[in-house]
């Protein structure tokens, strides 16, 4: 094959998985199978590392096949796989098309933040406060982006269509409800988004070489690589063409020179040279002759920061780490822990290895998932949590720890799921109708999958809820449905270990109905 | 047609079909049509057939469906479909009698038949788990979303006691006959549901009744419109732990059913069959007490059909 023709390959590869995850993320009618989406998410480089530190089996071979691709030709990854590179080469399509920008210039490799910012992510990795992961994952911050910011329009506009039709008695497409989340939440992936359209209309992919820390991993895979790019001296015959359409700007072309660190492999260069002077050469025969990446400055620098940052944020997430009420009242609901999806085992699991990738939310067919704010800590903020305000979990569904990339919600079995306690229901008393105004109610029973909330004899022949704790799975239907307002008379608070629930035994009713007797009345 | 041209017209026929929307068809608000029952009963009551098969005797012993429906009108069918649960944990109403109410209404003539209910759980899993999703569109009707504020319009209603507006699907405004098709079950706060409960489906905003006294509530809201048509389904009868259930364990097969236009008298006779006294719902008793229908049975003239 010619290499004029990789773009064209490239190009297709990348939509592919762009629109791919697109849909996955906007799913919100819940038309796909959760198994469609491992097709696509198992590549994705955090998560399939964090499910690699986390399992050795054929799930965890996302993150091998990329570092094979990557030692074989370079960081193909970055502009085929990875969403968040395929959106910033839309942005830089964009940009050309409306002739704002005509080329792109030779840029600085930017070394020190690179490594530093690197650096910073895989101990973050390491140590379980993912809140550098999650800000930096290109992956994950794509999928909040289109959670967050792209879905609720796209929503808006379908149910606007919608509402039309319902008019005019046509049944055809089903208005869905918009839970959002505080606005501080829509401020994280808004202030991503904003940095990375920026940085891609003026700068092409300045953001992969300077800020993604997947970039920056396999950069220094790519230093090994079987093949590389470089210019062809004999043939190059100086046009700077290459140089003007590189947007990694990696191509210096007065020393006819290529950093194949910093290149994406998006292959502009090979289709506008008119003189195969760039070529994939086999990097073992040739001479290295790339002038640009040389000085190795910054590793102090760059020790200095991670340590201090660690400091900051490390003091900061204990200071957040228990949040303990939710609002001041006479009879204050206390929740000390939030609620951790089923599958994820336990809080602590699922801090460690969630980047915050939102599937799960968008995946979500009642919406309970939820982006977290501060409850899992300063640590946590956007891992998503169960909120039992927009929602609860319904008792069928394993939907979330069947699309988890990173595995911070395992998979589950449906039977184990059901038995998966992940909080205990509290009753308060003096918040509830039937002691407060002396009528029947009962919602939080009449949701109950479990029955573990029974309604139990009270005065005047009514009836009050009383709360099992070893029945209750914690799906939150109880706090759902209490209408007490402005505080529940209901609530669950998370368990930070998930527990296994007793299963209700029930006796087979005794009662013969005679087919072919009197009717009682 | 050029391509500015086409996104004017089409903008233009947008805003049309909106504005029709916003002056639509109301007109019939209110304006019930009550039939004229010329049939001999008040209230039949079948046992010991299939759900499908005693609908059919039930009805024809009514005077057959045409004396509900008439050529071109359009019908609701309300089932209870509150419940993420497979047919055979009976939590929902029972699909195969769902089906075969459609079927009449359409034999009948009514030209659209429409199926909703306000869920609460998830409302998709609820219409396909249920099974009625999948009956409704074989029997050709439609079923309908039920589970976003908009499609609730606010009305007042007299003679209710701590309730005289809510907010109703909009449907139930325009719909020329209602036919409620409840499943009997027993019920954690209301004892039993059946009819008038099943009206909890039609409304949005549940949590007011909860606040405001239930039993009250329940009976109240049956002042505002009364069903044409009272299908009680007491095939497979869920005892204990409802209304949504625990496990198959808690069901009786009774194979019953209960039909009556008098919405009281219907939750009566299902009180019996489910073996508690009428008067012992406080529904049940507020309704009768309000004149809503009556609760004693014996004034009634009943057709008891066994198969």
């Amino acid at each position: 094959m010619k290499l004029v023709h990789l773009k064209k390959v490239r190009v297709i590869i990348s939509l592919t998985f762009f629109l791919a995850l697109l849909l996955l993320f906007m799913d919100f009618g819940n038309v796909l199978s959760p198994s469609y989406t491992n097709y696509f998410t198992f590549l994705q480089f955090i998560p399939s590392a964090i499910k690699f530190a986390g399992l050795v089996g054929l799930s965890a071979a996302g993150f091998i096949i990329i570092m094979l691709l990557t030692l074989l030709f370079g960081r193909v990854y970055c502009s085929t796989i990875c969403p968040l590179g395929t959106l910033q080469d839309l942005f830089s399509f964009l940009s050309r098309k409306l002739k704002k920008k005509k080329y792109y210039r030779k840029k600085k490799p930017y070394k020190a933040l690179r490594y530093a910012l690197l650096g910073l992510a895989i101990l973050s990795l390491f140590t379980g406060y993912m809140i550098i992961v999650i800000w930096l994952d290109p992956y994950s911050n794509f999928g909040r982006i289109i959670t967050l910011l792209i879905k609720p329009i796209i929503i808006f506009i379908k149910n606007s269509v919608a509402f039309i039709l319902i008019k005019n008695r046509i049944f055809y497409l089903n208005p869905v409800e918009i839970i959002y989340p505080s606005f501080y939440l829509l401020l994280f992936p808004l202030f991503v988004f904003s940095v990375v359209a920026y940085l891609s209309l003026k700068e092409g992919r300045l953001f992969c070489n300077s800020i993604c820390p997947v970039g920056s991993f396999l950069s220094i895979l790519s230093k090994f690589s079987l093949l590389k790019i470089d210019i062809e001296a004999k043939n190059c015959i100086g046009c700077k063409l290459c140089e003007r359409v590189c947007k990694a700007g990696c191509i210096d072309r007065e020393n006819k020179a290529i950093d194949f660190e910093r290149c994406v492999s998006c292959y502009n260069c090979f289709t506008v040279c008119p003189s195969e002077g760039v070529k994939y050469k086999l990097r073992y025969k040739s001479k290295k002759n790339s002038a640009l990446s040389e000085t190795d400055y910054g590793k102090r620098k760059f020790i200095a920061n991670t340590l201090s940052y660690l400091a900051i944020f490390s003091s900061l997430s204990y200071a957040q780490r228990k949040i303990v009420s939710k609002l001041p009242s006479k009879v204050a609901i206390r929740k000390k822990f939030p609620v951790s999806p089923p599958g994820s085992l336990s809080i602590e699991h699922f801090k460690d290895k969630c980047t915050a990738c939102h599937l799960c939310v968008s995946s979500c067919p009642s919406q309970v998932l939820q982006p977290s704010y501060l409850e899992y800590g300063f640590i946590g903020m956007m891992q998503p949590m169960m909120n039992y305000e927009a929602s609860f979990c319904n008792y069928d569904c394993i939907i979330c720890s069947q699309v988890c990339p990173t595995s911070a919600i395992m998979p589950v079995k449906l039977e184990s799921k059901k038995l998966t306690q992940l909080g205990k229901a509290n009753f308060i008393k003096e918040n509830c109708i039937v002691y407060t105004e002396g009528t029947d109610c009962g919602a939080c029973s009449e949701h109950c999958p479990t029955k573990a909330v029974n309604m139990v004899p009270y005065k005047n022949k009514l009836v009050i809820p009383e709360v099992s704790d070893e029945y209750c799975i914690g799906c939150g239907a109880c706090e759902f449905a209490c209408p007490v307002k402005p505080y529940k008379a209901i609530y669950v608070d998370g368990n930070p270990v998930h527990f296994t629930a007793k299963k209700k035994e029930l006796k087979k009713i005794d009662v013969k109905v005679d087919y072919k007797g009197d009717f009682p009345f | 047609m050029e391509r500015r041209e086409f996104l004017k017209k089409s903008a233009a026929a947008a805003i049309a079909i909106g504005a029709s929307s916003t002056l639509g068809n109301y007109s019939n608000l209110f304006a019930h049509n009550f039939i004229s029952q010329k049939s001999p009963y008040d209230l039949v009551a079948v046992k010991g057939g299939e759900p499908d098969i005693m609908f059919d005797r039930a009805i024809a012993s009514l005077g057959g469906m045409k004396n509900f429906v008439k050529k071109g009108q359009t019908v609701i069918v309300k089932p209870n479909i509150g419940w993420d649960v497979s047919p055979e944990r009976a939590g929902n109403t029972n699909p195969k009698l769902v089906e075969r109410i459609i079927q009449h209404c359409f034999n009948a003539g009514a030209k659209t038949v429409y199926v909703f209910d306000h869920t609460c759980d998830n409302w998709t899993r609820c219409y396909s788990d249920s099974g009625i999703e999948r009956v409704v569109k074989g029997a050709g009707a439609k079923i309908v979303p039920a589970d976003s504020e908009s499609y609730y319009h606010g009305i007042t209603f007299k003679g209710g006691k701590v309730m005289s507006e809510a907010k109703v699907h909009e449907l139930i405004l325009s719909a020329d006959v209602f036919i409620n098709v409840p499943i009997l079950k027993h019920h954690g706060s209301s004892k039993i549901t059946a009819s008038m409960k099943n009206l909890m489906g039609i409304v949005w905003d549940r949590g007011y009744w909860h606040q405001n006294n239930l039993h009250q509530c329940i009976a109240d809201f049956s002042m505002y419109r009364k069903p044409d048509l009272n299908v009680v389904d007491a095939y497979l009868v869920m005892k204990r732990n409802g209304p949504r259930g625990v496990s198959k364990e808690d069901l009786v097969l009774m194979k019953s059913q209960i039909l009556s236009t008098d919405i009281v008298a219907a939750d009566a006779a299902a009180a019996k069959l489910y073996g508690v006294e009428p008067e012992d719902i406080p529904y049940i008793k507020a309704a009768d007490e309000m004149k809503i229908g009556t609760m004693n049975l014996g004034k009634l003239k009943i057709q008891r059909i066994i198969i």
